[in-house]
């Protein structure tokens, strides 16, 4: 049978990442460190995995409500309330999601279709490509540069908005350059896309993960731009939660009523032991927030300063827990120099190619990972770059 | 808790600069701040967390529980004082509970710590009992993780 002919040509039309490959070399390797993961080191809370065990124990196994658990959506209205100062009805402007990545699926499709655009800065997270191809719509990418630390500027947005454009993607704090937006930036966007009449998806993941003291904002908090955002959020990387698989999105009614039917018809409803232990981690989980921040904060300051001794310039990240240092200097490519790295090191990191081209000359390397780890694989990045230098 | 305390108290090998780039502070201030502490005595030493049973080593360790009575001036001050005087005694805690004084010792040979029990410690005045509890297995110490079979590796998948 002729595959080709029945598959659709959307998805034929999607590349592979680029990286599987790379990965299969790592794990078929001994004394692999991996800082190429995308998900916190930490195990998710202790009184947060009780919650979820004691409401099996209970026998809560049925669907939920297809927006999610009451309770929860309540919580996730506070915490937003509490944590980023917007107000969000829980009973009409909340879905809880299968992670974030169902969020910004069900977003994307019900916003976009044939003919429209979908702005995507990068370099940025795998997923917003393939799922706008996905809804017929064409993705309009946009190099950020490292000399604007990788903040989207105006005029980057004005020029990429034509009359087909409908959404921006708004990928901040990012993966994988540890990029943020500040206010004053958010403000700068937020007056074009007002000017356009365009919505933004403000994929806020990593929002409880900034350094300096720095709070993350929501665009949506600019005044003028609630009625214009939907926020994607989820559980897994402020709480370590990614297993569990739970997200949410927050939106004017008008959409939620939309995305709702899609959730409903396509998941149901998100995984209902998880959301019972979301309500624990967001009534009870502030300190444990706070404490892996710490944590990451000291490993971010470790990594960074080691390369800029090694002699990689490394912009320096104010969120996420990915650093995102150049290797032009050592004349490789990125997917040259982390196939080498793991075959000659084991260590295993990710080429910047594979989050936009210009990615290129760029690695991401993931601090989700113990001090003592981190340590051990900067001592052989050194040495790999001593060999390099050296012709070996 | 102090970053600086919290981080050599995992692992007192961190130089320096390793230190500095952690805590994002000048190497001048952290070898200040290391040098404030010692002499302070709030860092009493270094030392190396060893594996004992990684090596031919019969040595033996107890957890002794020792019953006394307080003194009228110094209360338990004197006596453990007086316990902790002896090589054998590693660590000498006061504990709220059914026992005052909560030792541990070791020796060559569980003998060896028989016989510190029996001949060293009950003769001491105001001791009024002991109870000797050999440990067999150390899983963990000082928070390192000693035996190996349960250590975890990095389970996480290649996802991005």
């Amino acid at each position: 049978m002729d595959y080709s002919k029945i598959l659709n040509n959307k998805i034929l039309s999607v590349k592979p990442s680029g990286i599987r490959k790379f990965f299969d070399i790592a794990s078929e390797m001994d004394n692999v460190i991996s800082l190429s993961v995308g998900e916190p080191d930490f195990k998710t809370p202790w009184h947060v995995r009780e919650a979820g065990i004691s409401s099996l124990q209970m026998g809560k196994t049925w669907y939920t409500p297809n927006r999610g658990l009451t309770l929860l959506t309540e919580e996730i209205s506070n915490y937003y309330n509490r944590r980023f100062n917007l107000k969000y009805d829980p009973k009409k402007q909340v879905i809880v999601t299968v992670g974030g990545s169902e969020a910004i699926d069900v977003a994307i499709r019900c916003i976009v279709g044939n003919g429209d655009e979908v702005i995507i800065p990068q370099p940025s997270f795998v997923c917003y490509e393939p799922l706008t191809i996905m809804a017929g719509a064409t993705p309009v990418l946009v190099e950020t540069k490292v000399e604007n630390e990788f903040r989207l500027t105006p005029e980057e947005l004005e020029n990429a908005i034509t009359d087909k454009t409908k959404l921006l993607i708004l990928p901040y704090p990012n993966n994988p350059t540890g990029a943020i937006m500040e206010k004053k930036d958010l403000e700068a966007i937020a007056e074009v896309i007002k000017k356009h009449d365009i919505m933004v998806l403000s994929d806020e993941i990593y929002a409880e993960l900034t350094y300096n003291n720095e709070r993350h904002i929501s665009i949506a908090s600019i005044e003028g731009m609630q009625e214009r955002t939907i926020i994607v959020n989820g559980f897994s990387k402020s709480y370590a939660m990614t297993g569990w698989r739970l997200g949410y999105t927050l939106a004017p009614e008008e959409l939620v009523s939309q995305m709702l039917k899609l959730h409903q018809f396509c998941i149901m409803s998100a995984p209902t032991t998880a959301q019972y232990a979301a309500i624990e981690a967001l009534r009870n989980g502030d300190e444990d927030i706070e404490s892996m921040r710490k944590e990451y904060e000291m490993r971010k300051n470790y990594i960074v300063g080691s390369f800029e001794k090694l002699g990689l310039h490394c912009f320096v990240p104010k969120g996420a827990f990915y650093c995102f240092p150049c290797v032009k200097s050592t004349g490789l490519t990125s997917g040259d120099f982390c196939t080498k790295l793991i075959k000659d090191k084991h260590v295993a990191i990710v080429p910047g190619s594979a989050f936009g081209e210009c990615g290129e000359g760029y690695v991401r390397v993931s601090y989700a990972n113990s001090l003592k780890n981190i340590k051990e694989a900067m001592k052989r990045i050194g040495e790999f770059l001593t060999e390099i230098k050296d012709g070996n | 808790m102090n970053k600086l305390l919290k981080l050599l108290s995992e692992n007192s090998n961190y130089t320096n600069s390793e230190l500095a780039l952690i805590l994002n502070e000048p190497e001048d201030y952290i070898r200040a701040q290391i040098k404030e502490y010692e002499d302070k005595g709030i860092i009493k030493g270094y030392k190396a967390v060893v594996n004992w049973d990684k090596l031919e080593d019969t040595r033996v360790e107890a957890i002794i529980e020792v019953k006394v009575t307080p003194e009228r001036e110094t209360g338990f001050d004197k006596i453990a004082e007086e316990i902790m005087k002896f090589d054998e005694v590693k660590t000498v805690n006061l504990v709220a509970g059914s026992y005052d004084l909560s030792l541990v010792v070791t020796g060559n040979t569980m003998n060896d710590v028989a016989s510190f029990v029996s001949r060293r410690l009950s003769p001491i005045a105001n001791v009024i009992s002991c109870q000797t509890n050999f440990i067999l297995k150390n899983f963990k110490d000082g928070g390192v993780i000693m035996a190996e079979t349960i250590e975890e590796e990095d389970a996480r998948s290649y996802v991005l």
